[in-house]
């Protein structure tokens, strides 16, 4: 995966003074070395050919040896499936559990391909019809009547014109009747303004990049209707262990260092073993692939391995005897396992019981374990 | 002379080279077509002519002496060898196989220092029948060469599979059908150099390959004395260049004066199935598909259309909703992807990624079903009935002819003795057999009366249906025990019930099929791991513990089935509690005899253990008594949280202390309760001081008195002689009982009367005496009163003979003290 690993662009004196740069300011050099080098056909109004943009995110060394560094670190699969939905004009729909870099996914293609990630509708529970549509600037609407003039234009709008890619972000968030708006704009490709008696349609080279969390209850589902226009892209999580040890690693060391927390020893040791038993709940099975086990209700994302790591530090730094050890850290793990009090704990305590206890080397942690989980 | 026989390289079951080779022979009219295969199918081979003859279907070839020293040799529709069988038998050509002969492949396989393969079916099948390019070489440890990888790597491929399918199965038959096939044979003449050069000619081909190339060799020679004009040969594209250069008629024959003698064999036609076509091959994505090879071979034109045609009709099926519109997505993504990766026609990959990202909403579980339905397949092959009998039939008249049983269509019983070595593989042969669906013996009770485990009964009746059992089995394997296994294996992954996959483990140990047992124990292991239903577990639970002491009786290694037993009486530990709570009235019945059931199987999976800890225990009853009151969960003792044992009673503790606090709903019933101390006393975990203060606590009038009146049944349940001998205990009860409420009395009425209605007669009389006797309050003064009553020396008089009865030294010195009577000592006797 995912977002962490490559967020390092070289820092750019001028423009320096923004917390974050949009990707397409960051990566431009990538970018321009990517279209100067690119012969291969492209859609219109792209800046770059489907197999360019791939390889922006995967990374990749040009021929005159620009070197590209890869922004999803993941299956080749995803990438090249989500590009090629976009060449084919069915909007795209990133799905995936929390932190599983589908927004940073969504921004780097749409920088890549139209040079403009900022064409964004936040998705919430009470965003409106007009963040997707149009809305009216009040004065100019009382002024003059209705006018082309008084009419503000949304992110989806403006893209509609341009032929460039739309982004919206938690879709399954938007309420139901905000989300069927965008039903007549994906299948009929226009915006009917019938105040105006007009309709803005879209040129070639627009399309839609919804992002939505499918591990989330109590969200509004997608209309079947709406559904159909997406190619669905699911986002996985990390694929091996060393992945995501390594992912955490280096997160767990870039917070410790805002939080000013020391440098503790032992640390490696309890990251892959908190990763290990986050993987292992969260597959439901043993990382020696021999024993099933169950799955509790919680996420278990790589972002939380993260947040029990960190807190187990500052629990060791500040209370401990400046080591981390497995104590420090199974009341985090617990904390994220049992979400329902019932099942999960059941869930728990079988896992500890079942696959911790056996386990060569891990006796202080199952101890720990069993302490945390009475 | 060479121009007349044209070497046709394939790859075994590639529909394109299927394809290419039905063009080619249309092209070249052949006057005998020659396949690699076993020779002795010769005679057999017009039968794929019929119209009964479905593929897919292998032929089948196992030495008459074993039948478990087989080999298959599957076909498809799609497979060249198949294609040109067809091709030949409608134009009425002579085709033949020629391969080494089976015969000697066994003999080879069998004989010391011979070529390395293995004699089971599975090994035999890749190694030998299965001899594609790939899987022959990885039979050559010594230099592992995959030729299609070699090229796919020299072309810049990363994924052989994919390469071979885009340079060679997607490629229409152009106007030369036979130019490919050139070009496959020099680039594999290339390839055989290039290994020759790295390992020297042993190395990169082997012998079991040389040998079988001179055999093919001398039979093209002796097509062409034959006096065929344009013969065609259908063999695996890395034979082509040996076949090519035909060396002396002398140097073969050198050669093939080494080979062992043969043996004696039969070959058939079995009918097969597209799962077992993806099952046993080693080759990857060339088989993994055999639905999918399937389609492209039948489809003709738009072969991704049709494909996805039938996906949104699968899942359409299921119930999925899947549009015309969503074909339409999906064809257009999966064809825009095969541009995107450069290949020439959007292979499965592009269109499983097309399925999954337009039909499947991204979901794996929906795509899951297309795999297994569409592109693994369900396809069934059929066979003639003129085809010969099935090694699977042999081996049962074989065993029994051995084992004396003689299938007779009356019903007779036949008692067996477990003790002798005859009646053992008797009883292993009728419990295979019932596996494999042949009911031939019913077990039944037995005539003469008898408890032991050594004695087993059975019914026996031989129905005419189960020959075509037998012939259905042989799918399963060439022998009864392999074939018991291959079902066992099979019905296990297929079965969702835990109870019922403890009852197949105990089927597979009854039947000796120590092989199978791995395997189910396998599923079992992970069935229980996700079965949240802790009563599934704890029904489980007894049918395995019953099935390791069979193991012990039988000789069978058992130690598998006892670590699941164990994994299971671990799970229910943990799930018990919370499943024990809010219960009403008949759930807390069935759970208490699961509680029984469970408490039983815990004592017998750890007798050693147990015994030292009654003994500790014995040793340090306070120790016991903290730990009662310490709590449960909690290891008391870092030994005791160790053993099954402890946990287990770790378990009952904490059932005992899960009192309802606010309704019925929130706590363990009162039932449960109460019988999980009786158990934690009868083990000798509370002593009767203990019971008793937990049983005041429970009758104190704090508490609703339909719980304690629950609690009074379940601590009763299974032996009330307790009352008697602690006084205490019965005053404790008849002081609640006195004080319950009228109204209430009414209410708890019908659960005294079960409880009491349950006791054995002779407890029930005596403890009305007793309470009718006069008021138990002080019993230890009544006692006392008793003791000043006696006449010592009269008593004295008594005790010898009380001392024999006992079986005590005869000193006199007879022990007084009352011991309770605990259940598992009756479950002992």
């Amino acid at each position: 995966m995912t977002t962490l690993a490559s967020e390092s662009p070289t820092p750019d004196g001028a423009a320096a003074e923004v917390l974050r740069r949009h990707a397409e300011d960051a990566f431009a050099a990538e970018l321009a070395a990517l279209a100067a080098q690119d012969d291969r056909p492209r859609p219109e109004r792209w800046r770059l050919s489907p197999w360019a943009v791939a390889t922006y995110l995967l990374g990749g060394e040009l021929p005159d040896g620009t070197v590209i560094s890869p922004k999803y670190i993941g299956p080749r699969r995803v990438v090249e499936v989500a590009v090629t939905t976009l060449a084919t004009d069915r909007a795209l729909l990133l799905l995936g559990v929390p932190g599983t870099a589908k927004t940073w996914v969504s921004e780097h293609l749409a920088a890549a391909i139209s040079g403009d990630s900022t064409l964004l509708v936040q998705g919430t529970a009470g965003t409106p019809e007009e963040a997707v549509r149009y809305g009216w600037n009040y004065a100019q609407l009382l002024a003059q009547g209705p006018s082309r003039d008084a009419l503000v234009p949304s992110p989806v709008m403006r893209a509609m014109a341009d032929g460039k890619i739309a982004r919206v972000e938690e879709l399954t968030r938007i309420p139901a009747d905000v989300q069927d708006s965008l039903i007549t704009i994906l299948s009929e490709k226009t915006l009917p303004i019938p105040e105006l008696g007009a309709e803005t349609q879209a040129v070639r080279g627009f399309n839609l990049i919804a992002t939505a969390n499918d591990r989330d209850r109590g969200v509004n589902d997608l209309s079947s209707a709406l559904r159909r226009r997406f190619n669905t892209v699911v986002l996985p999580l990390p694929g091996s262990l060393e992945e995501e040890v390594d992912i955490v690693t280096r997160r767990v060391n870039q917070l410790g260092r805002s939080l000013d927390l020391p440098e503790l020893p032992g640390g490696a040791e309890e990251i892959r073993r908190v990763v290990t038993v986050f993987r292992e709940l969260r597959d439901g099975i043993t990382a020696d692939g021999r024993t099933k086990v169950k799955t509790p209700s919680g996420t278990l994302s790589t972002a939380e391995a993260i947040s029990v790591v960190t807190n187990g530090l500052a629990l060791a730094a500040h209370f401990g005897d400046g080591v981390l050890r497995a104590a420090d850290v199974t009341t985090g793990i617990a904390g994220a396992v049992v979400r329902d009090p019932v099942a999960d704990q059941a869930v728990w305590r079988e896992y500890v019981e079942g696959v911790i206890r056996e386990r060569d080397g891990w006796k202080d942690f199952y101890r720990a374990a069993r302490e945390h989980s009475r | 002379m060479s121009t007349e026989v044209t070497l046709l390289g394939v790859r075994h079951h590639g529909p394109g080279s299927a394809r290419a080779v039905a063009a080619a022979l249309e092209q070249l009219r052949p006057d005998a077509v020659l396949i690699e295969g076993p020779p002795e199918a010769d005679q057999i081979i017009m039968l794929a002519g019929e119209k009964d003859m479905v593929p897919p279907v292998a032929l089948l070839a196992h030495a008459v002496d074993d039948p478990a020293k087989a080999a298959f040799w599957p076909f498809a529709a799609f497979s060249p060898e198949w294609v040109a069988i067809r091709h030949a038998v409608e134009h009425e050509i002579p085709v033949r196989f020629i391969d080494l002969p089976a015969a000697q492949t066994f003999a080879l396989a069998g004989s010391p220092g011979g070529v390395p393969g293995g004699t089971s079916p599975e090994s035999d099948a890749e190694s030998d029948a299965e001899s594609d390019a790939e899987s022959e070489a990885e039979s050559e440890p010594p230099a592992v060469l995959d030729p299609i990888g070699a090229l796919a790597e020299a072309a810049g491929h990363d994924d052989p599979e994919r390469w071979w399918e885009d340079v060679i199965e997607h490629r229409v038959p152009g106007a030369d059908a036979l130019a490919p096939f050139a070009a496959v044979a020099d680039a594999m003449a290339a390839l055989r150099e290039h290994s020759a050069d790295n390992g020297g000619r042993a190395a990169g081909v082997g012998r079991r390959d040389e040998l079988r190339e001179a055999y093919m060799r001398q039979q093209i020679r002796a097509a062409r004395r034959a006096g065929h004009t344009r013969i065609a040969v259908v063999c695996g594209a890395w034979h082509v260049p040996a076949l090519r250069a035909m060396p002396t008629v002398a140097h073969d024959r050198a050669l093939l004066a080494g080979l062992p003698k043969k043996v004696k064999t039969d070959i058939t036609w079995v009918p097969w199935t597209h799962r077992r076509l993806s099952q046993h091959t080693g080759y990857g994505a060339g088989i993994d598909s055999p639905g999918w090879y399937h389609h492209l071979f039948t489809a003709g034109s738009e072969p991704v259309a049709r494909w996805m045609t039938r996906v949104a009709e699968l899942l359409r099926a299921e119930d999925h909703p899947v549009s015309s519109a969503h074909v339409i997505e999906a064809v257009r993504l999966a064809d825009t992807l095969a541009v995107m990766r450069g290949r020439p026609l959007a292979g499965l990959t592009e269109t499983l990624d097309a399925v999954r990202s337009v039909m499947c909403d991204g979901s794996d579980i929906a795509l899951a079903l297309v795999h297994e339905r569409l592109v693994v397949g369900d396809a069934l092959g059929e066979v003639p009935d003129a085809a010969p009998a099935v090694p699977l039939q042999r081996d049962l008249a074989r065993l029994q002819r051995s084992l004396r049983l003689k299938p007779e269509a009356e019903e007779r019983l036949l008692d067996l003795d477990l003790r002798n070595e005859l009646d053992v593989s008797r009883s292993q042969l009728l419990h295979r057999l019932r596996l494999l669906g042949l009911d031939w013996g019913m077990p039944s009770r037995s005539a003469v009366n008898s408890t032991g485990t050594f004695r087993e009964s059975w019914r026996l009746r031989w129905e005419p249906e189960f020959a075509v059992r037998i012939v259905e089995a042989a799918q399963w394997g060439t022998t009864v025990e392999e074939a018991a296994t291959g079902k066992a294996v099979e019905a296990a992954a297929k079965t969702a019930e835990l109870a019922e996959l403890t009852g197949l483990v105990e089927h597979c140990l009854l039947a000796g099929l120590p092989t199978a047992l791995p395997a189910v124990m396998r599923v079992l292991a992970d069935r229980a791991a996700l079965d949240t239903d802790v009563a599934h577990l704890a029904d489980a639970l007894p049918a395995l513990v019953r099935a390791l002491r069979y193991g012990d009786v039988r000789g069978t290694d058992s130690s598998a089935l006892d670590g699941v037993a164990r994994g299971l009486a671990d799970r229910v530990c943990v799930g018990l509690p919370p499943a024990c709570t809010g219960l009403d009235a008949d759930g807390a019945a069935t759970m208490r005899t699961r509680l029984d059931a469970v408490h039983a199987a815990v004592g017998l999976l750890e007798p050693a253990v147990r015994q030292k800890q009654r003994a500790a225990e014995v040793a340090s009853e306070a120790e016991a008594e903290a730990e009662a009151e310490g709590g449960a969960g909690g290891p008391a003792r870092p030994g005791e949280a160790e053993s099954l044992a402890g946990r287990w009673a770790a378990t009952l503790h904490s059932l005992t202390r899960r009192e309802p606090s606010a309704g019925p709903a929130t706590g363990v019933p009162g039932l449960l309760r109460g019988r999980a101390v009786r158990l934690l006393l009868d083990d000798g975990r509370f002593d009767s001081e203990e019971a008793g203060r937990r049983m005041g606590l429970v009758l104190s009038t704090a508490n609703a008195p339909a719980d304690a009146a629950g609690w009074v049944e379940g601590f009763l349940s299974g032996g009330g002689a307790l009352l008697l001998h602690d006084a205490r205990l019965l005053g404790l009860l008849d002081e609640w009982l006195s004080g319950v409420p009228g109204e209430v009395f009414v209410d708890v009425l019908p659960l005294l009367r079960r409880t009491f209605a349950e006791l054995e007669a002779g407890v029930r009389r005596t403890v009305g005496e007793r309470v009718a006797a006069g008021p138990l309050g002080a019993p230890t003064v009544a006692a006392a009163v008793a003791t000043a009553d006696i006449d010592h020396t009269r008593a004295d008089a008594a005790l010898p003979t009380l001392a024999l009865l006992l079986g005590l030294p005869a000193t006199g010195q007879a022990q007084a003290a009352p011991r309770i009577p605990r259940q598992s000592d009756r479950r002992a006797s």
